[in-house]
């Protein structure tokens, strides 16, 4: 038996925050390879090291402290301190180890869409509500 | 010899636990989805096995990144629950088994697939929500012991699509090569559509998530020869996930019997997928 192939999907346009790599071509699809895992290993640990109480305490008492003892660069350093989520991926985070920052503040993962496509939560959580985003 | 008598494919989105566990079930949002559930429950309550494995990814919970298994497989007598962030899901530790555990890894490096082996792991939401999707009120205990598969999908490259697959394949001659006597249920989780990230977060394609669903049952061949890339331009960049499904399909015989599939969107920023089939050949569903 056999159900065909895949079906088609159209090209969708460029958009707004297109700056992470971009191995597909495949346009606001940030993939996190190798190489962008390399680039952001220590901010990715920072975020890993977020899940215990102790440590989240210590990080919010001394933001800066905290993210030079885990060796990450100014510019890494910079993004975590302003919550630039968008940077963060765009200097090596990767989304579930990001997540761990962004459930500290209280963040869910529609507060970080809304911020990734620039839609903002609550049309975000509509669109998702409404059957979700599609190419095109 | 042991038996594969059924393979369950769910997604394991967290917030479908934590819906559970904070008692949103009748919650207008998720209602849908856990209805969607009703069936699958009731039949798979009626078939427990002696063992299950389940196939997931963990997700910056049992570990990071400094090792990347592509494959790897639990052998440990015990798995406790992973502390996310906020506590641990209210939900058993899981009993492992190492027997068969030990016997899959001797079976599967013997036939190449060259797996990481964890004797100590913490499991995370990917492991637990599809435990929950199956048992909503497991008690003290899960219904039987089971046994970890992971599969590298978070840091590209992930293993091919046609690769797990094969793994898959080879982790049903492994089962049946097993000399004890045993009843073995699969649950490949994951998935479906979604993308997390990126300009295109929040990206959801019903027609592929239909397709997938029809051909894990009649035409997984079909999903197999997909690349990455297709799966990424597909599924959305979180989506490629789906490989998990191969390796749960690949256990099973290719003639089985669909019990049950739903489908739902979204559960977070995921459309959410089950799938029940039966492998016990010649039996009714
Ligand atoms: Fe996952």
């Amino acid at each position: 038996m056999t159900t065909g192939t895949a079906p088609s999907t159209r090209q969708r346009g460029t958009s707004m925050s297109e700056t992470a790599p971009d191995r597909f071509g495949l346009p606001g699809t940030p993939i996190f390879d190798g190489e962008t895992s390399r680039r952001g290993l220590r901010m990715n640990k920072l975020f890993m090291s977020l899940r215990t109480a102790e440590n989240r305490e210590r990080f919010l008492a001394d933001e800066a402290a905290y993210c030079q003892g885990f060796g990450l660069t100014p510019e890494q350093q910079q993004a975590v301190l302003d919550r630039d989520w968008q940077a963060m991926i765009d200097l090596g985070g990767s989304i579930f180890y990001v997540y761990k920052l962004a459930m500290m503040d209280g963040r869910s993962m529609q507060y970080l869409g809304g911020v990734f496509t620039g839609m903002g939560e609550e049309d975000f959580l509509a669109a998702m509500r409404a059957g979700g985003r599609r190419d095109g | 010899m042991a038996d594969v008598i059924w393979g369950l494919a769910t997604s394991h989105v967290p917030s479908i636990g934590a819906a559970m566990d904070r008692g949103k079930t009748e919650d207008p949002n998720w209602k849908a989805l856990f209805d969607g559930y009703a069936p699958a429950r009731a039949w798979l309550a009626e078939h427990r096995p002696d063992v299950a494995i389940v196939v997931y990814n963990d997700h910056a919970n049992g570990i990071d990144l400094d090792f990347v298994p592509t494959f790897g497989l639990g052998t440990a007598e015990q798995y406790e629950v992973a502390d996310e962030g906020f506590g641990r899901r209210p939900v058993p530790d899981v009993v492992g088994h190492p027997e068969l555990a030990l016997h899959l890894v001797q079976s599967l490096v013997d036939e190449e697939f060259d797996l990481t082996v964890f004797q100590e792991l913490h499991v995370d939401h990917g492991f637990t929500v599809p435990l929950s999707v199956w048992t909503p009120d497991p008690g003290d205990a899960w219904p039987c012991p089971v046994i970890p598969l992971l599969v590298n999908v978070i840091q590209y490259p992930q293993p091919t699509a046609a690769r797990c697959y094969a793994l898959g394949r080879a982790l049903g001659r492994a089962i049946r090569s097993y000399p004890g006597d045993l009843t073995v249920g699969v649950l490949g989780t994951g998935g479906m559509s979604h993308q997390l990230a990126g300009a295109r977060a929040g990206f959801i394609n019903p027609e592929f998530d239909a397709w997938w669903m029809e051909a894990i049952h009649s035409d997984p061949a079909a999903l197999a020869a997909l690349s990455r890339e297709e799966l990424i331009r597909q599924a959305g960049a979180e989506g490629i996930e789906l490989i998990m499904w191969l390796v749960m399909r690949g256990a099973l015989d290719d003639e089985i019997t669909k019990v049950h599939s739903d489908y739902f969107v979204p559960a977070s920023n995921t459309a959410a997928g089950i799938a029940l089939f039966d492998n016990r050949s010649g039996q009714p569903g």
